[in-house]
């Protein structure tokens, strides 16, 4: 016989359990009536101005290397804008004279709640712009919603070419005012064949999405074209954010490669420098860093010097001397403490783009406000000038941009006790980016037929 | 044959982290039946708080070797400061609940840590590689490797083996075994449940925290560390069995291998390989390798 203690079938009823439910659910309640009760829209505020929603990793990993330097490099040029103090030729205050009103979102969340979140910057914030994204995902996933919902989407960094070659083959409402990846690896390929010509073995590790798969595959074969025979010892692709390469690293050591690529960003790629460095893997073999600009300050005493370092495009400490560069860094690093990287540059032409096109388009009407069908027209194939140096969107229908790049190497001064890229190689935008009309991967499979690199 | 060598030792030190960072999430719910989905702030906090406390030593000319108490403090600290309000402020109030409703809780937790974690270091990476490379190397079949690394199997194996000891050769280990196996009859016998589920909660995420102390000097700290890191733990306790010590070593150990085996051979399933070995494991035995056997009450 079982002699049962009668356990608790009862829910006992906890008074402070209560309270912790109530407040939940009060707060639950208050959120739904923020959201449900008519609130005043940037709209109703200021009428006659224009509205761009910025969209950017603000948190998650990919926040602190891309996405805040992007929000940082857009708050610096768009309230120098909507005071009329930046640099000519952009003097004239706002865009077409009209105030900039602007809203920062966050990119965090993958492409499923980018596309919901898109939606509502159309319909509820009624953006006239947007600009935005990073991940070649989120591009990937809201070109089509972006054709769908007939809003001007500027993407300003997100590498894949297959968003305007396989996804949104006939653009219209969808702008890159960035070049792709196949101008990194094309220009990176040409700055490795240079440097060292006797180059006979590559290893590379890439994150597994992608942005890793793609840039392997585009720096490979254009390795294969410029260096025919070149042998592959290793092709990892960890999962993004893997964090542990111990392994990756005994395997890229077994091989003994003569150089090693990789297109690692954030997180991924400072973990691999420290623990390849650990284990001695860079001594004697040059590294190749695709997107590894960013990480050159904070991570300054720890890339090996000789390290090939690419800003995807010519920006930061490639960018050319001009006004508008030095005022751009001078106001940046007044402002955050930092030097502008990357993506604080692609930005910032992206929104300078935005702003030549609406002034060309409102010139054309004598003044008066154009229309997005008439700002769409004024910016395919149009050129400008960024803190970067020209831009010009020539790929695409004339919605993807081209433009020169800058590969350099890498040094700590330790001396003054910073980093400095030595070696800089400039590469003109038709000797590292397709003719119109041809895939990125068929061009380097031709031979980079077209390329003009004199 | 040295691929091999390479492979067994590649799969020893990933395994051995694996175990380190899901050993407490195992423990709480073998304990408290919590799948503690804040187990991934834990680990993050512990990351954060031993970066920056490293960086602080080192700058301050500290004496180097004495470096390493960092890693045991900062758990302490992560699991006092953090865990104990945790469990007492917030937890208790749901025991009893279904398994489902605790889940939803800590992941609220995990999201509020997450944002108050980036309230205080923000968004920007955090490193402190001093007590990575302090060590050295050690060449293994010509291949060198971090003595860190190294050291780390010797870790997990003095946690598994102190935590074994504890739970099953120590009086209080006996009372959690008892509480275990039955919360109600032990508490019909006088075991005072509360304070050995706050223990175990703050043992818990003192693991947690370690797990993330001990690997901030070979990463760059970020935010998300954790969300990643919880999804790896939990698979590798379920592979184990839930709620098992021994079936998260073994677990680890399945993973661990499997993962560097392919690193080696067929890099492009290094995806998946872990969910594929947590999916072949629970179609064969749906409950883990080692999941504590449950009593059927009548």
């Amino acid at each position: 016989m079982s002699a049962k203690v009668p356990v608790r079938a009862e829910r006992r009823e906890n008074p402070a359990a209560r309270k912790v439910l109530g407040t939940v659910a009060g707060a639950l309640a208050a959120s739904l009536l923020a959201v449900c009760l008519p609130g005043r829209s940037w709209a109703q505020e200021n009428q006659g101005s224009i509205k761009i929603s910025f969209v950017s990793f603000l948190s998650g990993p990919a926040s602190g290397p891309f996405g805040v330097p992007a929000r940082n490099g857009a708050e610096v040029i768009v309230k120098a804008l909507n005071q009329g103090a930046l640099a000519a030729p952009y003097k004239t205050k706002g865009i077409a004279g009209r105030k900039i009103q602007w809203k920062f979102f966050d990119e965090a969340g993958g492409p499923q709640q980018q596309v919901a979140q898109y939606r509502q910057l159309v319909e509820r914030e009624h953006s006239d712009v947007i600009i935005g994204y990073i991940s070649s995902g989120d591009c990937k996933a809201l070109a089509p919603v972006a054709e769908e919902l007939k809003t001007l989407t500027v993407y300003f960094d997100c590498g894949s070419p297959t968003i305007f070659e396989d996804v949104d083959v006939n653009p219209h409402y969808v702008f890159r005012t960035g070049p792709h990846a196949m101008m990194d690896e094309a220009a990176l390929a040409r700055y490795t064949v240079g440097v060292d010509p006797n180059v006979k073995t590559l290893a590379g590790i890439d994150q597994n999405y992608d942005w890793g798969q793609e840039s392997w595959k585009l720096f490979l074969a254009a390795m294969e074209q410029l260096k025919p025979g070149i042998q592959v010892t290793a092709s990892q692709f960890p999962k993004l954010l893997s964090g542990q390469y111990g392994a990756d690293i005994s395997t890229l050591l077994t091989g003994r490669p003569d150089a090693i690529y990789t297109s690692f960003w954030g997180g991924d790629l400072e973990a691999f420098i420290l623990q390849g460095n650990a284990r001695n893997l860079f001594n004697g073999r040059r590294l190749l860093l695709s997107a590894g600009e960013p990480a050159m300050y904070r991570l300054a005493t720890q890339i090996p010097d000789g390290t090939v370092i690419c800003a995807r495009g010519p920006h930061g400490v490639f960018a050319p001397d001009s006004k508008l560069n030095r005022q751009f860094r001078k106001v940046y690093h007044s402002a955050y403490g930092s030097w502008p990287t990357y993506p604080s540059y692609k930005i910032a032409q992206a929104i300078l783009g935005v702003k030549t096109a609406y002034e060309n388009a409102a010139k054309a009407k004598a003044g008066a406000a154009p229309n997005t069908e008439e700002v769409i027209r004024a910016l395919a194939n149009s050129k400008w000038v960024g803190p970067s140096g020209p831009v010009e969107l020539a790929l695409a229908n004339g919605h993807q941009a081209i433009q020169a790049n800058a590969i350099g190497q890498f040094k700590y001064d330790r001396a003054k006790g910073r980093p400095e890229i030595v070696d800089i190689k400039r590469y003109a935008a038709r000797c590292v980016n397709p003719p119109p009309g041809v895939k990125s991967i068929d061009w380097v499979h031709s031979g980079f037929k077209g390329a003009q690199c004199d | 044959m040295l691929t091999l060598v390479v492979i067994v030792l590649d799969g020893l030190v990933y395994s051995s982290w694996l175990f380190i960072v899901a050993v407490g999430l195992t423990l709480i719910y073998g304990v408290l039946r919590i799948v503690n989905v804040a187990h991934g702030s834990f680990y993050a906090l512990g990351a954060y708080v031993m970066a920056s406390a490293a960086g602080y030593y080192f700058a301050r000319g500290l004496p180097p070797q004495a470096n390493y108490l960092i890693i045991p403090l900062a758990a302490l600290v992560v699991g006092l400061v953090v865990g104990l309000p945790l469990e007492r402020g917030l937890l208790r109030f749901f025991y009893g609940r279904d398994q489902v409703v605790l889940v939803l809780v800590t992941y609220a937790a995990f999201l509020v840590l997450e944002d108050a974690t980036k309230l205080v270091w923000g968004v920007d990476p955090y490193y402190a590689v001093e007590p990575y490379r302090l060590l050295g190397t050690l060449s293994v079949g010509g291949l060198p490797y971090a003595v860190y690394d190294l050291c780390l199997i010797g870790v997990a194996g003095g946690l598994g083996a102190v935590l074994w000891w504890g739970l099953n050769r120590t009086r209080n280990g006996k009372l959690l075994g008892a509480v275990i196996h039955d919360r109600e009859m032990s508490e019909a016998f006088g075991v005072n449940v509360t304070p050995i589920f706050t223990a175990t909660f703050v043992l818990g995420a003192m693991l947690g925290a370690l797990g993330g102390a001990l690997t901030a000097p070979e990463i760059s700290v970020v935010p998300g560390v954790g969300a990643e890191v919880i999804v790896l733990a939990f698979a590798v306790v379920v592979t184990g069995g839930l709620g098992s010590v021994v079936g998260a070593m073994l677990g680890a150990l399945i993973v661990g291998m499997a993962r560097a085996a392919v690193i080696h051979l067929a890099p492009s399933v290094e995806l998946f390989v872990v969910y594929l070995v947590m999916a072949v494991v629970l179609a064969l035995r749906p409950q883990g390798l080692f999941a504590p056997a449950a009593a059927r009450k009548i």
